[in-house]
């Protein structure tokens, strides 16, 4: 098996920084996990699982330029790295066989 | 938009309770996030989700973003055996580059710690007293409480023999032993040839037991047989050599043949019975001394110290409460008016704690000395203590790059901490080795002045830990600066010398301290000049007081042994036509003796003390001691009359109140009862201390003497005298040891304690001005080196040496005066108050402040002009080339 773990939020997450493509800080990853999954968490669990996520390094983070609206503040932007992305399509890949495996009728009985 | 910002309260406890690490961006990400909350639901809203939010950032809900690791700094401790080798050999290597410093740093710290020492060793001395007797915790002296016109006194060192019985008799539960003593007293012990005046004790048999004497030979047992007697191990050797003393025959006094029972190891100056040669029965001197039959049962005749033990289970207050009214009801009424409380006073306190006060135990004049001398090995210590800080801050200011180069090379913070402190560590403890060599130099001399048996405690190991902890406080004391502030410079300011303009607030605080520590230095320095400085000119003072009479080629000679013979050697001594004359008298000249009351006068009024000095002499006294009379006449061989005559002093003259005493009669009701007529009235005579007024003194020839004094003729030389004496007493008294002592000297012994005080202070104050200047010295030359450019720019611009080395030392002299302000209001408070307990005292002149004042300032500016001048005379081109 793999050696990291990745949890359900954290894979979440992980996508979002994805989808934000170097554009990811809390903030943008907070707005981006209520507007695609209706989520609403606090900034206090985005926080931490970025944090978690780089100490398993699946993202790394720099600090980048500080703007107006922030008080001149610099964010913290995530990006995904090398093995973040191989977890994301390992597990992409692990769902898709599993779904070869259903049985079609499973799913059409419980549908209806 | 414009009010977007977050609730004050909730960013406070952000800002305050979130971790570091990550406080900006996440300050940053709430605050871009409340803004828009604000603008989707309003206030409230964004208020409350903001505050939910804050608290979920907050410990224990947020997760610490771990510092990253540099590859470099993994398992790297500080501590390792590499590392410490490491420290210690940087530290050596600094040590050795800088040999100056070194030499001033270490041999500062080592002299200080050496009088810091030295008196902790006499301090503890004091304080162990008496602990030779190992039973010192049991033991106590009886003592007791009476009260005289009102007031509550305490004394009674010596009690009432039937005290003694008593005690033993119905108290006998409470002690283990009840000895009775004699006071030291002197007696002839001879054996054959050998023959010794020592001063020894009669004393019941339990008095071994009690004392724990440390036997040499022979048993602690014994003294109950009446002619027994047990020796010192030097006055054994005295009279026996090598031989075996065991079952020998002394005799005390010419009269009584005892023997030897034993010898025990001499007693220790620190106990209070050092002055025992000898112990004798307590019986034996009843046979020697008639009167003791009579004081056997008077419990008026208080002759006698009474020495107990108590049981083990009980406390000095349980026994004294229980022997409180031992004595009341055996007393007459006259005597008991007085209501005499028996109670103990412990051995323990017996050498500090022996002055009372309405009963009650006050700081007495030993106490004040411990704490006097306390107090100035602090001071020397603290001095030694600031000069290592001092110099450590200085020269840190130099290794700045050092610090700069080795955080560059990937030194922690840790590690030039350490650094910083074994250096420092290792100084204090070279200056701690160095400081045992000197305590063991000086202590022959610190001994011999302080009168004291002191050795270094080389088995204690409370002394060692005392002073390896102390080496090691002042170690990271002195070193903390260096480690704590320098490590944390930032490398790339203090490579690029930006260490002053850069931090400059931490280096102006570092001087600041740095100034106030040397004005904090003279202060004392100056101080200890000024005290010493009338320390001996209160000593002076006392020395160059008219004595009223003439001690020179004067001779006493105790009376032992002499037997009735006084007379015969008196012819024979003035026959050896060497002698001018010879007198005899109750007390040694220069020992004020006895003191009565009980007088009365025509025009005596209560008020008048009739307390008076009683001296009995003989009718030569006066020419032997050459008085000079006021009025009336000297006493008369010839007038059989005059054994009823007086001579006063004239402080016994005032004291009567008389104007003209020649004539007027004195009833004496104690003392040798009788009436008495004055015959005249000489000078004052300072018999006893130097310091004090004269006794009110009256003399009368009736009685018996104890002492003979010979006055040797002024135009014959002692050298030639002493031989014809010598032989002169042993024609007549042969048993007789010829034993005397010279009233001069014995007169100098009254300035003892006072001359001990100022050589003592006077080695202090050396010391801490000698630390002082070691300091200003290590300083100076920080700041030349410091300046060197600065000086080579304004030589160039034109500037004389003689400018130079003014702006140099100006700081220096006026921290010095700054110091001098301080000290001379303080020196001045505290030496009033020391001369205040002195009746005959001198007063503090005010040149003794302006010496004090300028030997400082020379002192100081001989210290810094070496420095300065050098830095003056250096050729600018060399000072600016450099870099």
């Amino acid at each position: 098996m793999r050696r990291t773990y990745l949890g359900e939020f954290e894979e979440v997450v992980l996508l979002m920084v994805a989808i934000l493509d170097g554009e990811g800080y809390g903030v943008t990853v907070s707005q981006a996990l209520e507007e695609h999954t209706g989520r609403i968490v606090t900034f206090g669990t985005v926080h931490n699982t970025l944090i978690r996520l780089e100490e398993k390094g699946f993202v790394t983070s720099e600090l980048g330029g500080g703007t107006a609206e922030r008080g001149g503040r610099r964010k913290r932007l995530f990006r995904v790295t090398a093995l973040g992305s191989r977890a994301l399509q390992e597990i992409q890949q692990l769902r898709q066989e599993l779904w070869q495996l259903i049985p079609p009728k499973t799913l059409q009985l419980s549908g209806s | 938009m414009k009010s977007m910002t977050p609730p004050r309260f909730a960013h406070w406890l952000l800002t305050q309770l979130h971790p570091d690490e990550t406080l900006e961006e996440v300050e940053g990400d709430l605050g871009e996030l409340y803004t828009y909350w604000y603008e989707r639901s309003g206030k409230i809203q964004a208020t409350l989700w903001y505050l939910l939010n804050v608290v979920s950032v907050l410990p224990p809900f947020v997760r610490r973003r771990k510092p990253k690791q540099s590859p470099y700094r993994q398992d790297v401790s500080s501590l390792q055996p590499t590392m410490i080798r490491n420290y210690l050999k940087i530290a050596w290597r600094n040590l050795t580059k800088n040999k100056v410093y070194s030499v001033i740093n270490i041999g500062g710290l080592a002299v200080g710690m050496a009088v810091a020492m030295l008196i902790g060793l006499w301090i503890y001395d004091e304080l162990t007293f008496n602990q030779y007797h190992q039973n010192y915790s049991r033991i106590a002296q009886v003592m007791r409480h009476e009260w005289f016109d009102g007031k509550k006194e305490t004394g009674g060192q010596s009690s009432p023999m039937p005290l003694g019985t008593e005690l033993r008799a119905a108290f006998g539960d409470e002690f283990d032993y009840v000895v009775l003593s004699t006071k030291p007293v002197n007696y002839i012990i001879a054996s054959g040839d050998a023959k010794f005046n020592q001063s020894g004790r009669f004393m019941q048999a339990d008095a071994p037991e009690l004392l724990t004497l440390r036997m040499v030979q022979g048993s602690r047992a014994g003294l109950h047989d009446l002619n027994t007697i047990l020796l010192a191990e030097t006055l054994a050797k005295k009279l026996f050599g090598d031989g075996n003393p065991i079952n020998r025959i002394v005799t005390i006094d010419t009269q009584v043949n005892v023997k030897v029972i034993g010898v025990y190891e001499d007693l220790p100056i620190s106990s209070d019975f050092r002055e025992t040669a000898y112990i004798a029965p307590f019986r034996l001197y009843g046979s020697l001394n008639s009167w003791v039959k009579d004081a056997r049962d008077n419990w008026g005749d208080n002759s006698f110290p009474i020495y107990v033990q108590i049981a083990p289970n009980k406390t000095f207050e349980q026994v004294s409460a229980r022997i409180k009214g031992a004595m009341l009801p055996h007393l007459k009424a006259e005597k008991a008016a007085s209501k005499p409380e028996v109670f103990l006073h412990p051995m323990p306190n017996w050498h500090l704690f022996s002055t009372f006060e309405n009963g009650l135990s006050i700081t007495s004049e030993p106490m004040k000395y411990v704490l006097f001398y306390g107090v100035i090995g602090l001071f020397v210590l603290l001095l030694a203590c600031i000069n290592f800080t001092n110099l450590s801050t200085a020269r840190s200011e130099k290794r700045a790059k050092e610090v700069g180069i080795r955080k560059a090379v990937g030194s922690v913070r840790a590690q030039l901490t350490s650094q910083f402190l074994s250096e420092s560590v290792l100084v204090s403890m070279v200056a701690f080795g160095i400081c045992l060599g000197l305590v063991q130099l000086a202590l022959p001399w610190f001994n011999r002045v302080a009168d004291k048996q002191i050795v270094i405690l080389w088995a204690n190991p409370i002394f060692w830990l005392v002073c390896i902890a102390f080496a090691l406080f002042t170690a990271l004391l002195s070193g903390s600066y260096p480690a704590f502030y320098l490590s944390s410079l930032q490398p790339v300011q203090t490579l690029k010398g930006l260490y002053s303009s850069g931090s400059l607030s931490g280096w102006h605080s570092a001087v600041a301290s740095r100034k106030v520590l040397v004005v904090f230095q003279f202060t004392i320095s100056t101080a200890l000049i000024i005290g010493t400085a009338s320390v001996y000119q209160q000593i002076q003072l006392a020395k160059n007081r008219p004595v009223g009479y003439d001690r020179s080629g004067l001779l006493s000679f105790p009376e032992n042994g002499f037997l009735g013979k006084e007379d015969v050697i008196r012819n024979e001594l003035l026959r050896t036509g060497v002698v001018a004359e010879v007198a005899e008298s109750a007390y040694p000249l220069t020992n004020e003796g006895s003191n009565n009351t009980g007088f009365d006068w025509r025009g005596k009024t209560p008020s008048m003390n009739d307390d008076f000095g009683t001296i009995r002499i003989s009718g030569e006294y006066g020419k032997a001691v050459g008085w000079q009379f006021v009025a009336g006449r000297d006493f008369s061989r010839k007038l059989r009359s005059d054994s009823s005559g007086l001579i006063i002093n004239e402080s016994a003259m005032k004291a009567m109140g008389l104007q003209q005493p020649i004539g007027e009669q004195v009833r004496s009701e104690h003392w040798q009862k009788g009436t008495y007529t004055i015959l005249g009235v000489v000078k004052d005579m300072v018999m006893a201390s130097p310091f004090e007024r004269v006794r009110p003194t009256i003399f009368s020839i009736r009685g018996g003497k104890r002492w003979m004094l010979v006055k040797i003729d002024a135009h014959v030389s002692l050298h030639a005298a002493l031989p014809k004496l010598e032989a002169a007493f042993k024609t007549i008294v042969p048993d007789v040891p010829f034993d005397y002592k010279f009233a001069d000297e014995e007169y100098a012994l009254k300035f003892a304690v006072e001359e001990r005080i100022g050589k003592l202070a006077s080695f202090f104050t050396i010391l801490a001005i000698f630390i002082s200047c070691l300091g200003l010295f290590g300083l100076a030359s920080f700041m030349a080196e410091r300046r060197t450019k600065e000086i080579g720019i304004r030589k160039v611009l034109g500037a004389s040496a003689l400018t130079i080395w003014r702006l140099l030392s100006e700081e220096f002299v006026l921290l010095v005066l700054t110091a001098f302000a301080i000290a001379t209001p303080t020196a001045y408070y505290f030496l009033s108050n020391w001369l205040q307990k002195y009746e005959y005292h001198t007063h503090i002149s005010w040149w003794v402040f302006a010496g004090s004042g300028i030997g400082t300032l020379t002192i100081t500016l001989l210290t810094v002009s070496y420095q300065s001048i050098k830095a003056a005379l250096v050729n600018p081109v060399k000072s600016l080339r450099s870099e």
